[in-house]
């Protein structure tokens, strides 16, 4: 693992790289690279599985990150690919002549983040949500509760209650608050 | 005995048809309940589900055909109780004998058909796209079905020289000796096997099976044309047990020996059917193919010769 | 008409279609739904509108019930013979198959699935629905034949339970459709489904089962609330 990513490093400006298991390493490279990492990986090192691909809203930065997550089925390794984007009018470029089933990722990401992949076929169309007009639901500044309230009738009365307190109060009234549960509580 | 008191016993025995075919049904619901350890429907569940039906408001209409496929299916169970004889009193001007005449058989043969084909007509214009592909299989079935049937009847209507159903029976009386069961145990056996598909029971009921490409070609049907159709199909059920009981189990000489001959007939494709699981199309027109087949060509060569 | 005509207009009517996919990018509607001119084979030109020449579009009509000992009677047969469209919408469906099981057995109360909203009387709409659902719930609805009763299960339909703020589930099953009986939980037992056909039952034989005709009464404002959540509505306004 550490030996086939150093090779890789300087190939490809590989610069934050973290071991989280003997079988699993992230490393994150410039956006421009990372389709080529993919694909080296995937014809020349082994990777041939696609497992996932997801994306992070890092909202303080002003950037997505991207997560390429590839198999070896051979030796039994993971590899995560990471990238970070522009998140104003974010585009990245389109892995779909890899693996078919990146066509479906990739059109997850455009309706949940409204990151575009020119190219990928399908991308334009609905994936999960129908109709959708609001600005894309997964990013972090759509604020999910305030829509809800605005469009679907909340029924009024409605209450939150923390649970542990409520079933304390509703099953034991009179028990005292001992030091222990106090210290739980905390 | 004048034609009035005719159609009012055939009018009558129509009533005690249809009935008796509810009850069937319901007993058929309940023996599947117990065989898996339920408690069941009541067993008035049939007349609330037609009251039921016809009582529904809104109706939808697909066209002219659309409203003729359940009333064709209705004059096919109708049709085969009007030309039947059901109880042998000796004379065929008889009360219960409706409106037999020489060479019904070859009429009912054709009713047994008219009823699917009202079907099929109906379901094709009832804008259901897999409404074809449920009728294809249904006739391919009933064509599986009606083949060792009709070599059967053949052989019973060359063993006594008439197409009469109520000769038949008449030939029948004085003995369970005498009954085809024993004297023509070829045309018998392959009625007995043939029976399970005409009665439509598991292993044969992939055709009207809800959830095989949803319901089939009754999809569409709602109200009181599913109403027409139930009743039909009891109509049918019991008409199909009391032919099978005038051909071989040697007719009936009043109505609790046809209530328990038939019931009998009926249960046993019921018990069949909770025995064996679904048979696919291919399946079941292969098994109508092979034995029963084989058998009716044995009882038409019997009798040849 | 010659042949160069006819190519002419076949070529007009191809680059109007053209304009109408394009359009129709914006509009929700498939371009094959749009409503456009085509050639027939015959060269002559037709007019059409896939969604409405195929299903009604009238709007529903309040159906009278009959009077005195007569609807007594229906309705008590109505409310022994409960056919339930066997549609899942959503994790509360799981609490249906034990429902045909010995344990529960619910067609010793006259209750039975049908596969087909054509034949059925009752829907129970089994927890919480998304708006891409609800869009399949109401064509669904509105193609059962009247009286038609609705069982609204889980708190999901009753204010939007563990979803309330979610931006795909609705909160209020009302406002959308009629509902008859709504059985609290998340998810209720079986037990409290059987209690909520009786429930269902009792409504019918007092004759209070006329939620079909509640919903053809305000279809207007049902409508607009439908509207206002659905975004691609790209069928007839009601069809049946």
């Amino acid at each position: 693992m550490k030996d086939l990513i150093e090779k890789l490093t300087e190939d490809f400006k590989i610069s934050d790289v973290v071991y989280q298991r003997p079988d699993l390493a992230f490393v994150t490279v410039p956006k421009g690279v990372a389709i080529s990492l993919v694909t080296e990986l995937r014809d020349f090192e082994g990777f041939s599985h696609f497992v996932m691909m997801s994306c992070v809203d890092w909202i303080e930065e002003g950037k997505f990150q991207l997560l390429y997550l590839l198999h070896n089925p051979k030796t039994k390794t993971d590899v995560g690919v990471k990238t970070f984007i522009d998140r104003e009018n974010a585009e990245m470029a389109s892995a779909h002549h890899l693996w078919k089933q990146v066509w479906t990722y990739q059109r997850e990401l455009k309706e949940a983040f409204g990151i575009d992949f020119p190219g990928s076929p399908r991308v334009d169309e609905n994936f999960v949500v129908e109709g959708w007009t609001e600005m894309p639901h997964m990013r972090r500044d759509f604020n999910t509760k305030e829509y809800s309230q605005n469009t679907y009738f909340p029924r009024p009365g409605r209450e939150t209650n923390d649970p542990a307190e409520y079933m304390r109060k509703k099953l034991y009234p009179n028990e005292p608050i001992t030091a222990k549960k106090q210290d739980n509580d905390k | 005995m004048t034609i009035y008191a005719k159609l009012g016993y055939t009018l009558l025995g129509l009533l005690i048809v249809l009935n008796w075919g509810f009850l069937m049904g319901a007993t058929f619901r309940k023996i599947g309940a117990r065989v898996a350890g339920r408690y069941g429907i009541p067993f008035y569940q049939p007349w609330l589900n037609l009251l039921k039906n016809i009582s529904t408001r809104t109706t939808i209409t697909h066209g002219v055909m659309y409203y003729i496929g359940p009333v064709f299916r209705l004059t096919g169970g109708i049709g085969l109780f009007l030309f039947m004889p059901m109880v042998f009193t000796g004379t065929v001007d008889g009360p219960w004998t409706n409106f037999s005449f020489e060479g019904d058989l070859i009429l009912i043969l054709y009713f047994q058909v008219f009823g699917m084909l009202g079907m099929a007509l109906g379901a094709g214009q009832g804008g259901h796209p897999y409404s074809a592909m449920g009728i294809a299989r249904g006739l391919a079935q009933h064509a599986a079905v009606e083949l060792p049937l009709t070599l059967a009847f053949i052989s019973i209507a060359i063993q006594f020289d008439t197409f009469s159903v109520y000769k038949i029976v008449a030939a029948q009386q004085g003995g369970i000796e005498n009954w085809v069961l024993f004297t023509n145990p070829f045309a018998a056996a392959t009625i007995i096997l043939a029976m399970l598909g005409a009665m439509g029971h598991s292993p044969f009921n992939l055709v009207k099976a809800p959830n095989e490409i949803l319901i089939g070609p009754a999809t569409e049907f709602e109200g009181t044309y599913l109403g027409f159709m139930q009743s039909a199909g009891s109509i049918l059920h019991v008409m199909e047990a009391v032919l099978f009981m005038n051909l071989v189990f040697g007719g009936a000489s009043n109505w609790i020996e046809l209530i328990v001959k038939t019931f009998l007939i009926y249960f046993w494709s019921v018990f069949v059917g909770m025995v064996f699981p679904r048979f696919k199309i291919e399946q079941s027109v292969t098994w109508f193919f092979k034995v029963p087949l084989l058998l009716g060509f044995l009882a038409i060569i019997i009798y040849s010769f | 008409m010659s042949e160069k005509d006819m190519n002419d207009k076949v070529n007009e009517m191809l680059q109007r279609s053209e304009a109408n996919v394009k359009k129709a990018e914006k509009s929700f509607i498939h371009p094959e739904d749009e409503e456009r001119e085509v050639v027939a084979p015959d060269g002559s030109i037709i007019k059409v509108n896939p969604i409405y020449d195929y299903f009604s579009g009238e709007k529903p009509k309040e159906e009278k019930p009959c009077s005195g000992i007569i609807e007594k009677f229906l309705n008590w047969a109505r409310a022994e013979s409960i056919w339930v469209l066997g549609f899942g919408t959503g994790c509360g469906s799981i609490e249906i198959p034990p429902l045909v099981t010995p344990r529960f057995d619910m067609f010793r109360f006259g209750v039975q699935m049908r596969p087909t909203p054509r034949q059925s009387n009752a829907f129970i709409i089994s927890g919480y629905l998304s708006v891409k659902t609800l869009k399949r719930v109401i064509r669904t609805y509105e193609q059962m034949p009247s009286p038609k009763y609705i069982l609204a299960l889980g708190s999901c339909t009753i204010n939007g339970g563990m979803y309330y703020d979610s931006y795909s589930t609705i909160n209020r099953l009302d406002k959308y459709i009629p509902v008859d009986v709504y059985i609290a939980g998340c998810m209720p037992r079986p037990e409290a489904l059987l209690a909520g056909f009786t429930k269902l039952k009792e409504l019918i034989k007092e004759g209070k089962g006329e939620k079909a005709n509640e919903y053809a009464r305000n279809f207007d404002e049902y409508k607009a609330n439908q509207k206002k959540i659905i975004k691609d509505w790209n069928m007839p306004d009601y069809n049946w």
